[in-house]
Parts: C-alpha cells; structure tokens; sequence
C-alpha cells in the first residue's frame, strides 16, 4: 500500500479511536457528570455507578489506546499536543485520577462523608475531561502558537488561559453536552424508577443544548474564523518533515472540503438527525434507540470536526509552516504498516469480547439488587 | 540552550511517578495468577471456601488494582508532556509496542476484571474461572509490550536514524519485539512480581495464623503462596542472572557501574562482595572480592574480558569525537539535503551521531566543544557508581533471602507444621515490604544504570526534555506528590482495614468476625 494511502487510513483510524472512546468512556463519563444530580440518595447512586460498574475499566482503555496509537502513528502530534496543552493535560489527568478510585473505593466505607466525597470525584472525573477535550478541539480551529526548530524540537509560546476564549469554550460546552447526553440515555436504558426518570429529563435538556450549541459553533466556524491552508510542499507521499510546506490563513478555508468532498456534508447532516432521533427517543422513553442516536451523534460531532480540518490535525497560528497535518506529521511507511496490520488483527477482537460481556451483564440495575448485594458491588 | 535544572526536574518526576506505579504493577501481576489457582482449586473441587478465597483476595486485589490503573495513565501521557523531543525522535518505534499494549493488553484485562468482580451469579464457574484466566493473562502481555518498549531504549535494535524526518525509524518488526534484552526483562520483572504476590499472600495468612483466626481459610492460602512462592523465587534469581548477562552483552558502562569495576580486569573478573566505592578517585577502598566469578557469570565464558570504567571512557571519548563530525555533518545536510559529499561523511560516522549530541549539553554548537568538554562529556557516559552498586547488591540479597524464606515455608507445608511454627509466620510477617523495596531497587539499577542516555548511545537524556518552564515542571510535581499521598493514604487505609477484617468482610457469615456477633 503506498504511503499516502496509508497516511489517510490512520487518520481515519484515529478518528475512529475518538469516536469510540467519545462513544463508550463518554457514557460513563457522562454518568459520572450526572451523579450528584440524578442520584439523590445513596442507594440511586450507588444503583448509577453499578450500572457503569463492570465496564468503566474497559472503556477507559479507549482513551488510553487513542493516546498510544497517536503516539504510534502521529508522534509529532503526541509531542507538540501533550508538551503544548501541559496544564490542560495535567487537569485532564488529575480530574480522572477520581476515577479508578471513586468507583473501586467509594462503598468500601460506611461513612456518608466519604461516600459524598467520592461522588463528587466522580462527578470531576466525568465532567472536566469532556470540557477539555471540547476546548483542546477547539483551539485546533484558531491555531496553536508553537513553532519547530531545525532538528524538529518543537516549543510551544502560549499559555494555559490563552486557551480560554470564547469559541473554545463553546466547543467544551458542545463537548460536554455530547457525553452527558450520550450518559443519559445509557441511564435510561440500564436503570428503573426515579433514576431513569431523571435521566430522561437529563436527557432531553441536553439534546436541545447540544443541538443549539453545535448549530452556533457552525455558524461561527463559517463565519468568524478564518482557516488554514497549504500552498505549497506538504504532498501526501513525502517524508514527514513538518517545515518542509508553505501555509497560509484563510477566511472560509475549514468549510472548504464541504464544497470539495460534498459527501462530508453527510456528517453534520447526520449529527443533527441522530440528535433529533436522540430527542424523540428521549421524550418517548425508548432508552436503547437513545442511546445508538447519541453514539451516531459522538460520530456526527467528531468527523464533522475531522473533516472541516482535513487534513491539517494541529495547525500553528504562530508560525504557519510548522503546523501539523496528516500528511507530514506521521509515523514511517513501515510503522504505519505494521501498525495497521495489529489494529486489523485485535481491534475487531476487542469489538467481540466488549460487546459479549456487555451482554452478559445486561439487564436493568435496581435498588434492591445494591441492597441485597451491599457487600459485593460498588 | 536547554537548562539543567528543566532537566534534572523531569527525570525527578518521571522517576516519582515511574516508581510510584511499580507500587501497583507487581501486586497485580502476582497476585492475578494467585487467583487463577485458588479458582482452580475451586472448580475442581466445588468447595465454598476456595471461592470464598478468590472473592476475599480479589478485594484485596482490586483495591491495588485501582491505583495501578490511576497511575499507569500518568506514565502514558508523560511521555508527550514532559519528554516531547524523545517522543519525537523514537515515537515511529517507541509508540508501537505502547499502542499494541493497549489494544492486546490493557483491554483484555480490563474488560475481564470488571466480569471478574461482577460476573459471579452470571457467569458458569468455567465461564468465571476463564474471565479470571484472561484477567491475569492481559495484565501479564500489558507487562510484557511495556517492557519491549523499556528494553528497547536499553538495547535499540531494529532502527534506523533518518535525517528528512530528523528522527530514529523502524527497519525491523520483529527485532524490537524479540529484542534479548526485552525478553530477559519481561520473565526477571514478571517473577519479581510473582514473588510480589506471593509474599503479600503469605504474609497476611501467617498473620491470621499468628492470631488464630478463619484457620482453615488462612492454610489454604499460605499454601498455595508458599508453593507458587518458591517457584517464584527460583526463577527471579535465574532470570535475574539472564539480565546481568544481557547488561553485559548490550550495555557494558551499566555493568562497569553495578561492579564497581574501574579497571578492566585479565579474564575472567572477581565480583566484588563489598566495597566502598569512590568515584573522584575512580578507586574503591575496603574491597572485598571473590575471584573469577564475574567473569563466568557476566560472559559465560573463561575468556572473555569485561572492560572497566577507565576503559570504557576511553573508548567513549573517540566516539564523542567521531559523533562531532557527524553532528555537524547532520546540520549541513538539514540545509542541503542533495549534497552528495556531505552526506558520505554523514553516513560514515552516522553510528556515533548519538555520542556527539552528548556534547550539546556543554555548548549548543559542536563545532565549539573543546577537548575539556569532550572530557567531561565522556565522564558523564558512566552512570553515578555508588547508588549502582549498592542497589544491585541489595536487590540480590533480597532475592536470596526470598528463595530462603519460600524454602522454609515450602517444606513447612509439606510437612504439614505451618500453625505452630511461630517463628516462620513472624518472619513471613516481617517480609512483606521486601518485594516492594527490591523492585524499586532494580528499576534503580535498570533506569538510573542507563545514564546520561534515554535510549541507551542514541539520545542523550539532556535533550529528551519538553520545552518548558522550570516553574510549570514544579507546579506538575508539586500536583503528582499531593495527589498521590492522598491517594496513598486512601489505598493504604482500605487495604489494612479489609486485610485486617479478613473473610469475614465478604458477608457469608461464615467468618471469624461474624461468629463472635461483631
Ligand atoms: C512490568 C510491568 C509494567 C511496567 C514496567 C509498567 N506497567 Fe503500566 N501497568 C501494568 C504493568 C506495567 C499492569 C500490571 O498491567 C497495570 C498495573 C496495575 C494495573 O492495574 O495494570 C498497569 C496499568 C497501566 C495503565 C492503565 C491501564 C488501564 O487503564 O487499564 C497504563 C496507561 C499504563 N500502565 C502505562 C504504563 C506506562 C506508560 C509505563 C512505562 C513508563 C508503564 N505502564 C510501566
Ligand atoms: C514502572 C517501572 C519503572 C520504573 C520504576 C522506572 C524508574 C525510572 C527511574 C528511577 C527513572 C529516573 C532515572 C534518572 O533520571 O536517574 C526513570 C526514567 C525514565 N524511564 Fe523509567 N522506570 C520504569 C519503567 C519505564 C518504562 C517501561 C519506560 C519506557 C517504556 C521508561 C522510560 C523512562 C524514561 C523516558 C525516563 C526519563 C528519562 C531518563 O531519566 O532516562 N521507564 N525511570
Ligand atoms: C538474586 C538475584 C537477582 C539478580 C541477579 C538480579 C539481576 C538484575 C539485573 C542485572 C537487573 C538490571 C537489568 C537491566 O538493567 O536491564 C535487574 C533489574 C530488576 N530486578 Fe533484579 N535481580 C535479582 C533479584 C531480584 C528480586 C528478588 C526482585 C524483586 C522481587 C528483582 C526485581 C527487579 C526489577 C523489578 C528490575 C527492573 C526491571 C528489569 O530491568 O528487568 N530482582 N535485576
């Protein structure tokens, strides 16, 4: 297989990671978002966290193979991201430090204080890295201040709070609403009672947000901010040498695969329909159908977000030559080979045997399962 | 010029970090198989109390287990935060066995501990006992691809240095995944942390013993810990020597460092039992040594010569001013990269380039180092001697009083007189932070041995770093020592409060604690 094509179905790939890992820790995630509010007493949370219980650990490998196969396959984006967003790193790696800790330690002990302090853990563990990421994607759009020097060390000139501006921070907003929903409808599929009521009005109110604020990004991202483009050097085929390209800011560049590639209009398209199926489902207490619209939605969000930038991954508002793309920023042709061949062989592995154990333990979690198994479940 | 101190402070950090998680990451290899065998016992005999044993030390298990989980994804993202310019010029061979882990390994474990946990009323006692089995077998591969990249960046073969891309790429697959020195890691840190479980497993059986209490449960347990234990021990010791013996082969100054050798001695070389170790004087005083054995140990052979630290900083020296040339060479082909005679001369000191970017640390142009600097930069090629040499000695004292300690048990149990033996539980007892301390001795020896590299004669330490400010690197620090004394202290708790309560906190009512209508 030629190195460009392989290039372009790592990029797919990564973004396939995303969206599942937006996909299966955004539900748990989103859980943990809803916790203190959907759960008012401790049996309704403790029936809340047992639902996501058996899975969490999985779902979470999501996340950390996303970060491994963007080591593997984009080392420069792994270097320049992770150097570049050094405290938004740190609050993301922070924030689900509650996690693993949260659930495994929160009812070992009988005291109410510590049981409320976990909860609250969890509720940081599943909100801040939602809103981070949303942000981190964000920026992508507006450009990085880094640059790269002679022999590709990269250094990187912002700050943290230069991350927080306005467009961003609606982007953390589009993020987060995406998970809790996504959270929600997983409740109302594996809970009764109180709790699947709630999660169903949860549910709602963050379908219409969602929909409003991925709707006003749009506009803005059309409107308001100008994009990136190559014009020069930079060919699919080439070595990855990031300085070895021209680029330029443009107004109207990140819409322009829209009028390129019209079946990228699919995406957006297909974010708002899964998010109106979500609603419907949502308002019609149809838990399962819920939940597969807002796992389109995560697919939706995310390649729509891929495609406006396609193929720039990290672009450098400080230094345009030096931005990333998914050309120039890649692992070697052997490297990539390789590492397709893995993914080929486990991935649809690990497909199976989530889905299998998902399957053994299905069935709607309840308040006097937790209280007859007190000693054996979360 | 990249400052000392943003540099000394990442290495504190990732050695924080680094040694923090390896808290974790034995226990749960160990202990894994532990369960495995109680599990066994169960299905093949049907009775309760080994279920109940599986149930009681899986909590124990799952308590570690979190934190190893916490604590694994620090070392996953550092690696970009805080080691960007590494990531960068090893992530086309590095970030391969990393990505592969998490696919084949971490998932697989962590899908089967949640059916581990909560499968019990769904799954078949097979069905069960196979979650568990696939459990402890992805935490085992999740060691083994670890440490595949671990090895790689003591040893890195299969790579190849690319000068459009500035970076190290992948020629051979399989040469990386095979890689000797890997190999001799992964079954040395895999018994460690055998042995790890096993002595947890016992000594907490022999304190139950020593009070008395659920003895049938107690029994049964330090049995099984006394015989997977000393197998455990065994095979520590034996691959232990399998990995001196590929130090040997693969990375000659960490040997140098571990012995204390300062002089090549005529074959084959004592081992040195004690010695005070002084390196301004490049001499060791009050030296103690048997002699011959280094030599058959190190080379396997009577003949073979094992070179010492004035040697090899001889050696070094030359190829710092080979390396200069290609360094130089390096930066006229980033600007012309068609220049036919420029890029012979690259190619002819290619293999030494990494030993030239060791002088960077002395002055940001090569062309400028002098010949003090060289000097100073081939000294630097030894890692500290003293810390080698005194962590291998006590690792290796540890695995011998391990082996002792397994044997006596071992026949303790055949013999059928554990409960009396008062002495034997205590010691047990006493034993259990052993395992802890000698892992953490030998990631010493290993990481720190492997100075002033990162990836051993190709990258130098000093330019692996991040650009960042001194003062984010504190703040990072400062967060990870808060946290993770908080998150110590939680594990801490939880576990002396479940090992203490026993069994009797599964709830059957069968136990100890329940019986007296506590
Ligand atoms: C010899 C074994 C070994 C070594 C050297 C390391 N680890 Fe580890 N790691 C494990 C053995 C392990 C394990 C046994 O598989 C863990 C520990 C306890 C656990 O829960 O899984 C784990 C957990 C663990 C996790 C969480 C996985 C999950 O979510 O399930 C991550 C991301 C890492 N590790 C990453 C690393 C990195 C980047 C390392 C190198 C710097 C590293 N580990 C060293
Ligand atoms: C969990 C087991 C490990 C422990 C306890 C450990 C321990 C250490 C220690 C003590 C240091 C500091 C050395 C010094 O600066 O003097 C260090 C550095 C480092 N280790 Fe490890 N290590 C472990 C696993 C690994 C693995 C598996 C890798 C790679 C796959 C790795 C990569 C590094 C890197 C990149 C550094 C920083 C650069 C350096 O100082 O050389 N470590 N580690
Ligand atoms: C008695 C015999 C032992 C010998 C001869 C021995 C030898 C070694 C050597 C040479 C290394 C360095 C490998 C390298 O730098 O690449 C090492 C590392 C290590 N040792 Fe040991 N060791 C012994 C006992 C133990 C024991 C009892 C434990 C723990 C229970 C242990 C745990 C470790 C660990 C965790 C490492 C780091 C991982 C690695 O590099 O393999 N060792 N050992």
């Amino acid at each position: 297989m030629d190195y460009a094509t392989l290039k372009f179905i790592w990029w797919l790939l990564v973004g396939a990671l995303l969206i599942g890992f937006a996909i299966m820790d955004g539900h748990d995630m989103g859980v943990g978002a809803l916790l203190p509010f959907v759960g008012k007493n401790d049996t309704e949370r403790r029936v809340m966290i047992n639902s996501i219980a058996p899975h969490w650990e999985g779902n979470q490998v999501w996340f950390v193979t996303a970060g491994g196969a963007i080591f593997a396959a984009w080392p420069f984006v792994y270097a320049t991201a992770f150097s570049g967003f050094y405290f938004a790193m740190l609050a993301v790696l922070w924030a689900l430090f509650f996690r693993p800790v949260g659930f495994d330690y929160r009812s070992k002990v009988a005291d109410p204080r510590w049981r409320s302090f976990w909860d609250w853990g969890l509720f940081v563990g599943g909100a801040v890295p939602p809103v981070i990421f949303g942000v981190a994607f964000g920026n992508l759009f507006l450009g990085v201040p880094f640059q790269f020097d002679d022999t590709l060390r990269v250094t990187y000139t912002g700050s943290f709070f230069g991350l927080l501006t306005p467009f961003p921070l609606l982007c953390g907003v589009v993020s987060l609403a995406m998970l809790v929903t996504q959270g929600a409808h997983y409740l109302m599929l594996r809970t009764d009672g109180d709790v699947a009521q709630r999660s169903r009005k949860a549910a709602i109110a963050f379908n219409l947000i969602l929909a409003a604020t991925f709707a006003l990004a749009g506009a803005w991202l059309a409107y308001g901010i100008p994009g990136y483009a190559i014009t020069s050097g930079g060919l699919p085929g080439a070595p990855s040498d990031p300085l070895a390209k021209e680029v330029v800011q443009q107004t109207g560049e990140w819409l322009a695969n829209y009028s390129r590639y019209p079946a990228t209009l699919l995406l957006p398209a297909l974010a708002f329909a899964s998010i109106a199926i979500g609603l419907i489902a949502a308002i019609k207490n149809k838990g399962g159908i819920a939940f597969i619209a807002s796992s389109l939605t995560c697919t939706g969000i995310i390649g729509t977000a891929g495609a406006s930038l396609f193929p720039f991954v990290l672009p450098s508002s400080s230094h345009p030559q030096s931005s990333l793309t998914a050309w120039d920023a890649t692992s070697s042709h052997f490297t990539l080979g390789i590492m397709l061949g893995v993914v080929i062989l486990f991935l649809p592995l690990v497909v199976i045997y989530t889905s299998w154990a998902y399957r053994v333990m299905r069935g709607k979690v309840t308040g006097t399962f937790i209280e007859q198994n007190s000693k054996s479940v979360y | 010029m990249i400052s000392e101190s943003l540099v000394d402070l990442s290495r504190l950090q990732f050695a924080v970090t680094a040694l923090y998680h390896f808290l974790f990451v034995p226990l749960t290899l160990g202990l894994a198989w532990i369960l495995v065998i109680m599990e066994m016992v169960y299905v093949m005999t049907g009775k309760e109390i080994y279920r109940d044993m599986v149930k009681f030390w899986g909590k124990l298990f799952g308590i570690n287990f979190a934190l190893g989980v916490t604590t694994g994804i620090t070392l996953e993202f550092q690696f970009g935060t805080n080691w960007a310019y590494y990531s960068h010029y090893v992530g086309d061979i590095f970030g391969a066995p990393l990505a592969i882990e998490g696919l084949l390994a971490f998932f697989l474990e962590s899908t089967f501990i949640g059916l581990f946990f909560f499968g019990w009323q769904r799954l078949s006692k097979v069905g069960h006992l196979i979650a568990t089995f696939l459990m402890a077998l992805g935490s085992n591969l999740s060691a083994l691809l670890i440490l595949v990249a671990n090895g790689w960046m003591q040893d890195p073969v299969g790579a190849e240095f690319n000068f459009q891309t500035m970076r190290m790429e992948m020629t051979d697959f399989w040469a990386v995944l095979f890689n000797p020195t890997a190999q001799a890691k992964f079954v040395h840190t895999l018994s460690a942390g055998y042995v790890t479980g096993a002595v947890f497993v016992l000594g907490i059986s022999a304190w139950y013993l020593l009070k008395g209490r659920d003895k049938p449960f107690a029994l049964r347990s330090f049995r099984i810990a006394a015989a997977f234990g000393f197998a455990s021990a065994l095979s520590v010791i034996v691959l232990g020597d399998e990995s001196g013996y590929t130090v040997t082969e693969s990375q000659q100054s960490k040997l140098a460092a571990m012995e204390a050798m300062w002089e090549t001695e005529p074959a084959p070389a004592g081992l040195t039992l004690f010695a005070l170790p002084d390196q301004a004087a490049r001499t060791n005083h009050y030296e103690i040594k048997i002699p011959y054995v280094m030599g058959i140990i190190g080379t396997r052979t009577l003949s073979t010569e094992i070179p010492g630290i004035n040697d090899i900083i001889a050696m070094n020296r030359a190829r710092i001013e080979k390396g200069q040339k290609a360094v130089i060479a390096l930066e006229a082909l980033r600007r012309d990269p068609k220049d036919p005679t420029v890029k012979a001369v690259f190619d002819q000191y290619k293999s030494d380039l990494g030993f030239g970017l060791l002088l960077k640390k002395y002055v940001a142009d090569v062309r400028q180092a002098t010949p003090e600097m060289m000097d100073k930069a081939a000294e630097d090629t030894i890692p500290k001697v003293a810390p080698m040499f005194w962590s291998f000695r006590l690792m290796v004292a540890l695995g011998v009083g391990f082996l002792l300690l397994f044997s006596w048990a071992f026949w303790a149990s055949a013999r059928n007189r554990i409960e009396n033996n008062r002495w034997l539980l205590k010691t047990a007892i006493w034993f259990i932070p052993a395992p802890w301390i000698a892992c953490e001795l030998g990631w010493v020896v290993a990481e720190y041995g492997r100075q002033p590299w990162t990836i051993y004669g190709v990258l130098p330490t000093h330019l692996s770093t991040s650009t960042l400010s001194v003062g984010s690197i504190v703040f990072s620090l400062g967060g990870f020592i808060v946290f993770y004394t908080g998150l110590l202290i939680a594990e801490m708790y939880l576990m002396f409060k479940y090992a203490r309560l026993g069994p009797s906190s599964l709830g059957t009512g069968k136990y100890h604690l329940e019986q007296q209508g506590a």
